[in-house]
Order: C-alpha cells, then structure tokens, then sequence
C-alpha cells in the first residue's frame, strides 16, 4: 500500500516529491539527456539529407547546361551542407555511444537485432560519406567535373543510406520483426531481410526524408528570398527561390499524402493505442470527429475547447466515415503513453504546419508561375521568416513517434523503465546532461554565428577568399 | 565463430589507432613543429581531407564491438560512462578546433582553436592508453557483468580500481608517446622544409622515450596480470609479435637517422599493429577480466550475440569493408603527396 498524504513521514515525503519531480530519479534524467541530445543532433541531419539532393541537382544542371552559376550555387549550398555535416557529425558520435552508456540493459536485449543495422550504417554509410565530402569538397579542381559530380551524388547517397539504418533502428523498436526470444532473454535476429525491410520502416523513411527535402528546400528558398530583399547576389536569390519553392511545393503535399497518410495507417493498425493519445480521443466512437484545436485533461479524461471535424478521423483511419476508432478508455491504463499532452500537442504542431507549408508553397508557386514571386516582396518575406517551422515541425513528428511509442521501449517486448543503465546513477546522469547543455549552447551560438557569414557572403564572393 | 569476430574487432581497433593515431599525433605535436601561422595552417592541412574519415573507423568499431558482443558493449559503456562522455565532448571540440579555424580569419580565433585542437588531441591519446590499460587490467564486473568506475580512487591497482591509477597513467602515457611520434613521423612525410625537420628531431627523440615507455608498461604489466603471458607459453607463434614490436622499433630508429620517412611511418605502423595485437594476442578469449571473481569475467563466449547475426554480419561486414576501404585507397592516393600552401582549395 503506498501512504497517502496523511501518513507519510518527513523522509516519505522527500522521496515522494523527488519522485514526482524526477530530478533524482535516473529514469527521467537518461530519458531526458536523450532526448535533448538527439533532438539538437536532428536539427543538422534534417538539413544535410534535404540539401544534398539539392546540390546534386545544381551539379547536374551545371555538367548538363554547362553553366558557371549552377557550379556557384552548388559550391554556395555545399558551404552550408559542410558546416551542418560536421555539427550533424560532432552531435551524432554521442547518439551511437548512448545506446551503451545510458541504455545498457536495452542495448544487451536488443544488441542482437538493432546492432546490426547501427554497424551496418557504420560500414556502408559513414564511411562512404567522410570519405567522398573530403573528396567533394577539397578536390574539385584536380578530379574535373565529372567527378565531381559523382563525389557529390555519394554524399547524397551516403547521408540518406545513413538515414535508412537509423530509421530501421528505430522500426523496430516500433515494430519489432524478424527476431526471436532467446533462452537467456534477448532478442536475437532471425531475419535479416525482414529486419531491413520491415514494412513500417519503408513509410517512416518515406515520410522522414520528405521532412528533410522540405527543410532543405525552405532553408535554401530563404536564403533566396533574402538576397532578393536586400537587393544583393540577385541572380543567386532568384535561382534559389526557383528551385527552392519547385523542390518545396512537391515535397509538402507529398509529405501529407501518401507519406504521411500511409505513416498514419500503420500507426493506426500496429499502435491503436498511441493513435487514440495523438488525437485525444478518450472515448471510443463511431464516426468520429478529427480535432483540430483543443486541450487535453488527462485528470478529466476529455478534450477542452474543441474544434473538429466530423467523421474525419474515422474517414482517414479506416477509410470509411461511420467506422469505430477505439479511444483510451478501450485500453489498460498501464499501456498508455505516459505524456498524453506532449504527445498530443506535438502531433498537432506537426500536422498543422505541415498543412501551412503546403499553403504557402502552393502559393508562392502560383506567383512563381505568373512570373510575379519575384517582385511579390510580401511573398518573400514569407518565404525568408518560415525557414524555422520545418525544423519544428520534424522535430514535433519526431516527438510524436517517440513519445508515442512509450511506455515501451521496444514496443510490447521492453518496457522504458527496464532500459537503462543499472550502474549508472542519476548524479552521474545529471553530471553529463548538464555538460551537454553547455557544450550545445555554445555549438548552437557558434552555428548560428558561422552559417550567417556564409550567407552574407553568398555565393558570389571574390575568388579565392574564404 | 565468435573468434572470428574478436579478430575483426580487434583489426578495426587497430584500423583506428593507426589512422586516427596519427591524426592525433599530430595535434599534440603541432605547437612544437610549427612556429609560424603560414606553418600551422600546412601541418592542419596534412590531416584535412582525411581526419573525419579515420575517425570513423572508431565508430565503425564501436558498432562492431556492439554487433558481436552486445554485453562487453553494455557493461563496459555504462560502466566508464564518465571517460566516455569526456572523450566525446573532446572529439566535439576537436572537431570544432580543425573545420572552424580557416571560418574566421582573426588571429585570436585561431590562436584559440589551435590550442583546443592540441589540447584536446593530446587527452585523447592519453585517455585512449588509459583505456586499453583499463581493459588489461580488468574492471570490477558483478555477477550480471556490469560495474561503475570512478575516475579515479586511490591510484593503486586493487579490488575497486579508479579509470586512472598508476598502471594505466602508465599507459596513457606509453599511448601518448606512441602516437606524438606516429604524428611525428606522418608530418615528417607529408611536409618540407623547416616543419619537415622539426618533425624529424621531434621523432628522433621521442623514439628514446618510446623504448623507455615501452620496456616499463611491459614490466608493468606482467606485473599486474602475469595471466598475460599465458597465451604466448600455449600458442608459441605468439612470440612473433614482441619481435614484431622489437624489430618496427629497431626499423624506426634506423629509417629514421637514414631520412627515410616512409619506411619510418611504417614502422611506427607496424610498432602499433604489434603492440595491439600483443594485447589482443594476450587477451584472448577474455574482453574485460574482472577483478572481483575470476569468473564474472567478459568472454568472447558469453558477450557474443546470436550465431544466425554472426554469419549474416560476416557477409555484409565484408562487403562493407571491402567497399572502405577502397575509398581509402582512393583518398589517400588521391590526397598523396606533399601539402603545400599553394594549392589553395577547399571551403
């Protein structure tokens, strides 16, 4: 029987509250330290997978039409890819190392599965990327244009194979596949194929790297939109744009359907449960409405304020408007997601500016086609101030597959709480958390400060200067 | 089986040592060899292309060691989970110290990421030894095969050592004098001129200091573990490896009064390859002996991960790394050569 607040004494009561706030507690720090650091390490990968292909595509047009300025943008955008590659690289190396430091007892569990496709990216991935961006970026004179163009389309290619690993890590924490129990308790491989081609990592990967086209291509149609305003490096701000809001109109429909349609089925189909906390529906109900704004009260069980839409959600989860989608209440309270509200909201904030995107997009596209964006300067300012909102926005849809998949770690086989290091405790944890908030406030600054001097140069500088 | 991938393991720790080894060698010696900023910026320029590449092969390592033995990668990351964390917020700053130097053209700026770039290349080859010296001296593994150490105790080698105590400073120290005249050795080819001599003298007289470091860890550690002599009375080709050892270190010295730089950066190559594999040769079965019951020791036997994983990472584990290292090949030959100051490029 736990004491109630009545009976507890001074020291039950300490304890009580620091369970309730968590600071001692080392579950919440290696939870936390997670997901501070994977969160600030994603918000490079976002950018380099979504401007590679852009630089591939201004590398093919320059081979293609023989063009200096394509070579320029390439060489422009490629300053900003290596700057964001090396603090995607410098923030990653601690990802790989967590899984053992903090997440130990998962890592003994699942090491026979997901250690695989971690090692894989190793092999195949990282070693193809750091070798062809040294190759990329220091050799362009001495290996010619044709090769050039190939070292850029390998980055392209090795950034995104890494992102496939990652997300058929991360699959089957969600969807656990081709494996088995074995005696002493861990998962072992049983499959490889499957374990690489499990059907919910194909959409994730889909939808992920649609996510990081659009930041790609918002961030370069800003820097676009920015020149045009300042009224310097015009031809570059022009091309940009272009390009930009081309790569971006297709990437934002595409990522609400199919991707994100698909994304949602599966969720639907393998996680009814975390679908009914993303969309706050309590109770089950036929036919029921899809929420557009409202609060969750987990005490009360309800949705405040409310704005939905009738027979939506039934409509897009099982394709028919009158069908029965099962709320919370149809589950065991134990396998709810533990931050209802975090979950919640961080769904809604990815959903909502998904669908911004594609208004605006669609928007600067028709003035792009009437041959107006260009003197449209209230469209660019647009355009120039949405380059954070993909950042969020990924990092939300982030959130709500992570958050979404709690109170399991590997979802129906580990519970979070079984995860983590038993020898290392909470003070330790804090220790490195708040080393880490330190050491990324300063990398933040620093990237902020250096990326905004390569924009103010631009891509048209004097030759030869830094 | 398992054996097998103790081998590669081992072969992709030793990958990394010797290529990020040099690397690091030569942010520790850069303020000795170059005095000038024209200078500094030739001897950053000698590891530019290829730094990152080498680094990966320690996370490509570290995947390996996670692949094949989930449990020695559980236990014995959350177990020096502090070092760790430092080790990590050292290669973020290095990283940092070489690509952002040439960003800002401002004096103070790169006065200050050259020595960020040394400072922490130089605790990072020391924190490197120490780690090996952890894992030859065993850690205090409980029955379930995790345990926590502190950064340090109080530097005896006991039954609750710290990260630190005399032994392994002992091979932080071997580690760091081992990779300053690796460093040494890799400037020596790649550069002319003043650096070039510099670089010379420098891995003439580190190489005393070598012999002198390696003589006593070697004492030391049969001091410490006389098991470690065990494998080398049961398999006696073993003792190829020690003369290995003796002979890249005769080589070095001699390569080295004949300026042959070259063959002296083999040498220390091969001195590294012979020293690792001594201490993998020596090791074998055992990952991580424990200091508290013989039998709570890490294996090879009972770390490993499912047989069905082992074969297939066989497969696509050479594939992988058949495709690196052709890309190595192709950068190195690529990037081969003096660096000089001229050839301007680069963003």
């Amino acid at each position: 029987m736990p004491p109630t607040a009545l009976t507890m004494t001074d020291r039950q009561a300490t304890e009580f509250c620091l369970e309730w706030t968590g600071m001692d507690n080392a579950l919440t720090i290696d939870r936390l330290q997670f997901a501070f650091t994977v969160t600030f390490h994603y918000l490079f990968p976002q950018l380099t997978m979504g401007l590679a292909p852009l630089i591939v595509i201004f590398k093919s047009l320059a081979l293609w039409k023989k063009e200096e300025r394509y070579n320029r943008a390439a060489r422009f955008l490629a300053k900003i890819f290596a700057l964001s590659f090396l603090f995607g690289v410098i923030t990653g190396i601690p990802m790989e190392f967590q899984f053992g430091t903090n997440w130990a007892k998962f890592s003994q569990f699942s090491g026979g599965v997901i250690a695989t496709t971690l090692a894989m990216e190793g092999v195949f991935a990282f070693f193809l990327e750091s070798s062809f961006l040294g190759l990329f970026l220091y050799g362009e004179k001495r290996i010619g244009p044709k090769w050039h163009w190939l070292s850029a389309f390998m980055v392209f290619f090795g950034s995104w194979l890494s992102g496939y690993f990652i997300i058929v890590t991360d699959a089957w924490m969600q969807h656990p596949v081709g494996y088995s129990m074995a005696s002493d308790g861990t998962a072992h491989l049983i499959s490889f194929w499957t374990l690489l081609f499990n059907r919910w990592a194909i959409w994730q990967y889909i939808h992920n790297m649609g996510g990081a086209v659009i930041t790609g291509s918002f961030v370069m149609t800003a820097v676009g939109a920015f020149y045009l305003l300042s009224r310097k490096q015009v031809e570059f701000g022009r091309l940009f744009v272009k390009a930009g809001v081309i790569a971006a109109v297709i990437a934002s429909i595409f990522q609400i359907f199919p991707s994100g349609d698909r994304q949602g089925q599966l969720v639907t189909n393998y996680q009814p449960v975390t679908l009914a906390a993303m969309e706050g529906l309590f109770q089950t109900e036929s036919g029921a409405s899809i929420v557009l704004i409202g609060q969750p009260d987990t005490v009360a069980q309800r949705l405040d304020n409310p704005i939905y839409v009738p027979g939506a959600l039934s409509f897009l989860t099982h394709r028919r408007w009158e069908a029965t989608v099962k709320g919370l209440n149809d589950f065991p309270r134990e396998q709810w997601p533990d931050n209802i509200p975090l979950l919640y909201y961080s769904y809604h904030i990815m959903v909502g500016l998904g669908t911004l995107f594609i208004a605006i997009m669609i928007g600067a596209a028709l003035l792009l086609w009437r041959k107006r964006l260009f003197d449209a300067r209230w469209m660019l300012w647009i355009l120039m101030l949405s380059f954070p909102f993909p950042f969020i926005a990924n990092t939300a849809g982030w959130i709500t597959a992570e958050v979404g998949r709690q109170p399991w770690l590997v979802y129906g086989l580990m519970r979070t709480e079984q995860g983590l290091s038993p020898t290392v405790s909470a003070g330790n944890g804090l220790f490195t958390l708040i080393g880490f908030m330190g050491m990324y406030l300063v990398l933040g600054v620093m990237y902020l400060f250096l990326i905004g001097r390569e924009v103010d140069h631009g891509p048209m500088p004097s030759e030869g200067s830094q | 089986m398992e054996t097998v991938w103790f081998l590669l393991v081992a072969l992709m720790l030793g990958a990394y040592v010797v290529l990020d080894g040099f690397d690091l060698g030569v942010g520790v010696i850069s303020p000795l060899v170059a005095k000038t900023p024209d200078e500094r910026r030739l001897v950053l320029r000698t590891i530019g292309p290829v730094w990152d590449g080498n680094e990966v092969w320690l996370l490509a390592a570290g995947g390996a060691i996670f692949f094949a033995f989930p449990l020695l990668y559980a236990s014995s990351f959350s177990g020096f989970y502090l070092p760790l964390m430092m080790v990590l917020w050292l290669l973020m700053l290095r990283g940092i110290g070489i690509e952002l130097r040439s960003h800002v053209n401002n004096p103070l700026w790169q006065s200050f990421c050259d020595f960020v770039f040394t400072l922490s290349s130089l605790l990072l080859t020391i924190f490197l030894g120490a780690a090996i010296g952890n894992v030859i001296r065993g850690v205090p593994l409980n029955k379930d095969g995790y345990f926590f150490e502190a950064l340090w105790t109080n530097f005896r080698v006991g039954p609750s050592p710290g990260i630190l105590d005399w032994y392994t400073v002992l091979t932080g120290v071997l580690a760091m004098i081992t990779l300053t005249v690796h460093g040494a050795n890799y400037v020596a080819l790649k550069t002319e001129g003043a650096v070039q001599l510099r670089a010379r003298r420098l891995s003439q007289k580190g190489w005393w200091a070598l012999v002198a470091m390696t003589i006593l860890s070697l004492i030391a550690t049969l001091y410490i573990r006389p098991q470690v002599i065990d494998n080398f009375k049961m398999r006696v080709w073993g003792w190829l490896i020690p003369l290995m050892v003796v002979a890249t270190l005769i080589s070095m010295l001699y390569f080295r009064t004949k300026g042959n730089d070259r063959t002296a950066f083999l040498s220390s190559t091969g001195y590294i390859v012979g020293m690792l594999g001594g201490a993998a040769f020596a090791m074998y079965p055992y990952l991580l002996p424990a200091t508290t019951d013989p039998s709570y020791s890490l294996t090879i036997f009972n770390s490993k991960t499912g047989d069905y994983s082992m074969r297939v990472g066989l497969v696509w584990w050479l594939v992988g790394i058949i495709l690196a290292i052709g890309y190595f090949v192709f950068l190195y030959r690529f990037f081969r050569g003096k660096v000089t100051l001229e050839d301007t490029e680069g963003y």
